[in-house]
């Protein structure tokens, strides 16, 4: 992970002022009550110099009651206070972290597929998880640690000062001296930090892989070294970590030091004060020794800081980022947009597609797929659109469902342009099953209802049936109430695909998308696959992407995809008697499917 | 009893990771004890000060010490030269400094090693655990158990451990100086240390249910978030924006209302915590003060006893935390021993490195895995050294099987048949040795996340540019790979480019013919390879390892029909055997294959 430390202002806290506005008031009274109570641990020492110059000093206790009174009030105001703000806290920590997730995850509902094809899930995760409660931490416990700690540094020294001004400057040359200290502390501090995320984070993709390549590892014999390897690694992490602590021993060591030069610097020049007032003499050591204390914390914490500002560049990056595909003012106002549907200004979709002079270029693509592509898909043509691994056999779905706009040209839907209506009304009209069918955590019943949340009992078993997935979810434990795991993994994949199918169905979508499922399911449910996707692409508009050949003999038009191109098309026969490529492709897979039919 | 020898095993496996870092977890415990003796000296400083240098009080203090101050020329002469008592001060900070730099860096390196061992124990161990423990556990579970389980493990043994040694030991060494003081006041100033002790480790007992609960909503939470990012196909193709915002706000409140929750528990603990060391502040100070009038009690012995007091009043609040958590740690060393616990592949004891070049014979071969039917059948035969034999299956067939067991990645069980190499039975050679002189091809090779280079060179880290090459050239790689930028320095995988199918199966070739081995096996590892590509690494293949037994798994006739002997599999059972010209014209599977692979086009039409 590569980590930029461009230096913001104030550890870039100006960028996520305006998501604080909501808790302005709660931070206020966070660091009001915190200047309080640090008051308060700079009062209490001086109850200390009462009882010594008082009650030792006089020999007296005639104000003992009141004194006692006063300590546990003083007690009890800061226990309320640190109550209220330490709750505070807690909740601007929550509240922030909130804001900004929720912020962070509706952004992401809007933004485009090259955004996520560009980033990896687990990057973008971690910005919506870990970053926002870095930045909660940094704006309330951060926050008030520090406001604490300043003051209470301020209060001691002005305390010093006050109670003898001269020896308060002579405990005071020490200060300069510890801030050229952590000038050079502070910087291989960080750099050494960092280091160690590096090796940590190689570390464990090292056991990722020494546990994912179980086989391989196994099968080349090359166990002892991998082991060396991650022992090298594991090396590597133990000198950086004892180097890091060499580096903050040698710190703390030199903040004790210059505690007991204070302590010393007291007693040398001002032990003459104990003649008189043993209490303020001994208030003094204390104040002196611990007003480092909010220093040391304040170098700990520094680097932290500085951490906590690639966290929130990160953040507010992902906020900034603009959807390549946006509606248009117009058509928001018209049709509204993804949150809010005015659905009564939708037209009813009648299944036409049309690609007019289309070309285009995937934004972090070097060159065109698509060159003056025309071509006209009326309502209920079947599409079929063949390539090998990889060729690009998606681009021509991702513009139809407008995941991606054309660079020129134009892709119209019942021969309006695509970009006139909004894009929740496309998407709302197309049904999508997947290659790698994704279910969402819950019951069987909760995802088919994604596709229609008003359809009834009788309308899910409907489009069960016509899949012919009646009998599997059946089988199932409780039916349609099963749990189906995180991402459908409780199912098998085979299960999960017939699901996503249902789910379609139950959508009713005027124009289905098919990614044709290549995950290897045995036998029998590949022909239930094959069957249900046969049934469900019955009057409509169906665009299959299809990886096994036998499955597009049917369709009406045929796109050859290599390279990224369409490189020919036409109707199965056409291109077989062409002998041209989607000949070879044929030719190979029929191979293929032959030999598999004949050994099952 | 079943308990105890688990207990014991635990014990052992601690003992065993702790090897190498128990002298300086020892150093560290010697350190901070000279630390904390240190520590208690300032004050005792402070108070032959302010009592007898000031004061001019007789003062007790230990024999040699009084020896020192009369060396020096008396208490009144410090009084008079109070830089020799600063000069102390700085004495002592200096031994303070050290012995601090010393147990921070004993303590991180008792760390750092203890988390290495724990690390390349585990490491070693997984590398050598059985495959099919690999294929029943899964990747996630274990990633967790060698990551944060390892931190909570070494946090409990260097942080929570050494804290709990260092606060006990303070505990007795300020009770020393104290009682040496005053009897009385020390005892007032410690009964209530037990209550604080005992309040905190209650509210954390109790408290920890709700900490669980924080954290599933969290992992909840954060489950929502992944299947969100993941599924953004679904969810843009259904609309489901507005359904998936609100789900994610429900959770995000709901979490977010748990732990404000738990923050006011927290607060209100806090506070109640401050409450009860402030008042046993109070009751030292006033009962000091109350000492000091009666002169049973100095000055500066009061403003010592104040100093220790302080000293303690944090840790004894920590302590209670600190017991009530290492429960955790015993979950964690569970989930650790869980994988250390599991048997690694063990060679026979009288198991020896084989000749590897000799004929390859499955007798009587049957196999099932674990809680599975039944997958291989009675498979018998003959492969004679050099030759080549040709697999033809199905899916589910059970020729990857064959392919496993003969790799031992599966083992057969005595009364399941035998596989000899050379008239040894394989469970007879060593695994390791057995492993280098076969050379498998996956249909699914693993590459790792390293240049080309050391993905084809893998078997030796110093194999030189110029052998990979060749062996990327038979594979038909070479002309991919140099036209990279960065050649075969290209980093494969996420911080690299990402290979096609049939580059990571040519990738993988060619890091198997690097190994000059006697066993070649291809498990349907020319699939993603085009026709005239496969019969290209084929030719370059017979080139280089004529040699060489080969056994070639596929379903496509013209990588089998080269083959001095081809097997028909057919659910388990070799259902036709011989060679290509024998079997094409037998009237069986073979046969219907080899007609339907070359008589596509008319079909077609």
């Amino acid at each position: 992970m590569k980590e930029k430390t461009t230096h913001l202002k104030f550890f870039g806290i100006g960028k996520i002022l305006p998501f604080l506005k909501k808790v302005r008031g709660m931070i206020l009274c966070m660091v009001g009550l915190g200047l309080v109570s640090s008051g308060v641990d700079i009062i209490l020492p001086m109850f200390q110099r009462y009882a010594l110059n008082h009650f030792i000093g006089e020999k007296t206790f005639d104000t003992i009651v009141i004194f006692i009174v006063l300590y546990v009030l003083t007690l009890l105001i800061a226990a309320v206070v640190n109550y209220i703000s330490c709750a505070q806290a807690t909740i601007v920590e929550m509240r922030v972290s909130r804001e900004l997730r929720q912020r962070g995850f509706d952004h992401l509902q809007t933004l485009s597929f090259s955004y996520f094809n560009q980033n990896s899930v687990g990057y973008i995760h971690a910005r919506l998880m870990s970053d926002t409660a870095r930045i909660g931490t940094l704006v309330s416990w951060s926050l008030i640690d520090c406001v604490w700690r300043i003051s209470y540094l301020v209060g001691a020294i002005g305390m010093m000062l006050y109670l003898n001004a001269r020896l308060a400057l002579m405990v005071l040359t020490v200060l300069p001296l510890l801030v050229v200290l952590f000038a050079l502390f502070q910087k291989k501090l960080i750099t050494v930090n960092r280091e160690i995320r590096e090796i940590n984070a190689k570390i464990t993709g090292n056991f990722n892989e020494g546990i994912t390549g179980a086989k391989t590892i196994k099968s080349l014999a090359v166990e002892q070294e991998m082991e060396d390897r991650f022992c090298a690694e594991t090396a590597n992490m133990r000198a950086a970590t004892v180097r890091a602590s060499r580096l903050r021993g040698l710190f703390a060591g030199t903040m004790t030091f210059a505690s007991s030069v204070a302590l010393a610097i007291v007693l040398w020049k001002g032990g003459y004060i104990a003649q008189e007032e043993i209490g303020t003499f001994s208030v003094f050591m204390s104040y002196a020794q611990g007003m480092m204390e909010p220093l040391r914390w304040l170098v700990d914490v520094a680097s932290d800081l500085i951490t906590t500002q690639v966290n929130i560049e990160r953040f507010t990056n992902l906020l900034a980022v603009r959807s390549d595909v946006e509606d248009s003012p117009e058509v928001v106002a018209k049709y509204g947009d993804s949150f809010h549907p005015i659905k009564e200004n939708w037209e009813p979709i009648k299944g036409d597609i049309e690609f007019r002079d289309v070309t285009f270029r995937y934004p972090d693509g070097e060159e065109n797929v698509l060159e003056h592509f025309s071509l006209k898909i009326p309502f209920g043509t079947h599409l079929a659109i063949v390539g090998e691994t990889g060729a690009g056999k998606s681009t021509l779905v991702n513009l139809v469902c407008r995941f991606y706009e054309p660079t020129e040209g134009k892709v119209l839907i019942d021969g309006a342009d695509a970009r006139d209506r909004s894009q929740l009304w496309l998407h709302s009209s197309i049904g999508y099953v997947l290659q790698t069918p994704h279910l969402f955590s819950g019951t069987v019943r909760e995802n088919l209802l994604m596709g229609n949340p008003e359809a009834t009992e009788e309308q899910l078993w409907d489009a069960l049936r016509v899949i012919s997935a009646e009998e599997m979810v059946k089988r199932l434990e409780k039916g349609l109430d099963t749990d189906v795991g995180e991402g459908g993994d409780l199912l098998s994949t085979g299960e999960k695909q017939l699901i996503s199918f249902a789910r379609a169905v139950l959508a009713d979508p005027k124009i289905l998308i098919l990614d044709e499922a290549t995950a290897s399911v045995d036998t029998l449910t590949e022909a239930k696959i094959q069957a249900a996707m046969e049934s469900i692409t019955q009057g409509r508009t169906s665009l299959m992407i299809a990886h096994r050949l036998s499955t597009v003999r049917n369709a009406d038009v045929i796109l050859v995809v290599k390279d990224g191109k369409i490189v020919e098309q036409g109707n199965h026969k056409e291109l077989l008697r062409k002998k041209g490529y989607y000949h070879a492709l044929y030719t190979r897979q029929y191979e293929d499917e032959a030999t598999a039919r004949i050994l099952s | 009893m079943k308990d105890k020898t688990e207990r014991n095993a635990k014990l052992n496996l601690l003992l065993r990771f702790l090897r190498g870092s128990k002298r300086y977890f020892a150093l560290s415990v010697l350190a901070a004890t000279v630390t904390a003796f240190a520590d208690m000296i300032n004050p005792q400083i402070i108070r032959a000060a302010v009592d007898c240098a000031i004061g001019g009080q007789e003062g007790e203090f230990p024999q040699f010490v009084m020896n020192l101050v009369d060396k020096i020329g008396g208490f009144a002469y410090l009084g008079q030269n109070m830089w020799i008592m600063a000069l102390a001060v700085i004495v002592v900070a200096a031994f303070q400094v050290l012995s601090q730099y010393a147990f921070r860096v004993f303590n991180t390196k008792a760390a750092e090693t203890l988390v290495k061992s724990m690390r390349d124990q585990l490491y070693s161990h997984i590398a050598r655990l059985p495959f099919a423990w690999h294929m029943g556990n899964k990747t996630g579970d274990i990633i967790q158990r060698c990551t944060s389980d390892i931190d909570t493990m070494k946090n409990f043994l260097s942080e929570q451990l050494t804290a709990i040694f260092r606060i006990v030991i303070m505990l007795v060494l300020s009770a020393i100086f104290m009682l040496s003081m005053h009897p009385v006041l020390t005892l007032i100033a410690w009964i209530p240390m037990p209550f604080i002790v005992a309040y905190s480790f209650v509210f954390h007992k109790k408290i920890h249910d709700g900490f669980t609960d924080c954290d599933e909503n969290e992992g909840k939470l954060s489950a929502m978030a992944q299947e969100n990012l993941t599924g953004v196909r679904v969810v843009r193709a259904f609309g489901l924006e507005r359904a998936e915002v609100d789900k994610f706000q429900k959770q995000n409140d709901h979490y977010t209302k748990l732990w404000e929750k738990m923050g006011k528990v927290l607060s209100r603990f806090w506070c109640t915590a401050d409450i009860l060391s402030g008042l046993q502040v109070l009751l030292i100070v006033v009962f000091g003060a109350v000492f000091c009038v009666r002169e049973s009690l100095l000055p500066g012995e009061y403003i010592a006893f104040i100093s220790y007091n302080s000293m303690l009043i944090w840790p004894i609040r920590q302590l209670g935390r600190m017991i009530s958590e290492m429960s955790k740690a015993g979950v964690s060393i569970d989930r650790v021993f869980y994988i250390m616990n599991s048997p690694a592949e063990k060679d026979e004891e009288d198991a020896f490195n084989a000749p590897m070049d000799g004929d390859i014979c499955f007798e009587h071969v049957n196999f099932a895995y674990e809680n599975s039917p039944q997958m291989l059948y009675d498979i018998h035969f003959t492969m004679k050294a050099g030759t080549t034999l040709g697999i033809l299956g199905g899916t589910g067939s059970g020729k990857s099987t064959m392919m496993l067991l003969l790799d031992k990645l599966y083992l057969l069980k005595p009364e399941d048949g035998r596989i000899t190499i050379g008239g040894t039975d394989i469970n007879k050679i060593r695994t390791e040795h057995l492993r280098k002189n076969i050379g498998m091809v996956l249909q699914e090779p693993f590459l790792f996340s390293r240049t080309i280079r050391e993905n084809i060179g893998i078997s030796s880290p110093d194999m030189e540019l110029e052998k990979i090459r060749e062996a990327a050239k038979a594979a038909a790689l070479d002309e991919t790979v140099t036209a990279f930028a960065q050649g075969y320095d290209t980093m494969v995988g996420e911080r690299g480019v990402t290979l096609s199918g049939g580059q990571k199966q040519r990738a993988a070739i060619a890091r198997t013919l690097t190994q000059d081995v006697p066993i070649l096996i291809f498990d349907d590892s020319l699939s993603a390879v085009d026709a005239e590509t496969d019969a290209k690494i084929r030719n370059a293949i017979s080139q280089r390892f004529g040699k060489a037994s080969v056994i070639l798994v596929s379903h496509r006739i013209t990588t089998l029909s080269a083959a001095d002997k081809i097997i028909v599999l057919d659910r388990g059972r070799i259902v036709e055997e011989g060679s290509h010209d024998q079997l094409k014209a037998a009237g069986g599977i073979y046969q219907k294959i080899y007609e339907a692979q070359t008589g596509t086009g008319e079909e077609a039409e």
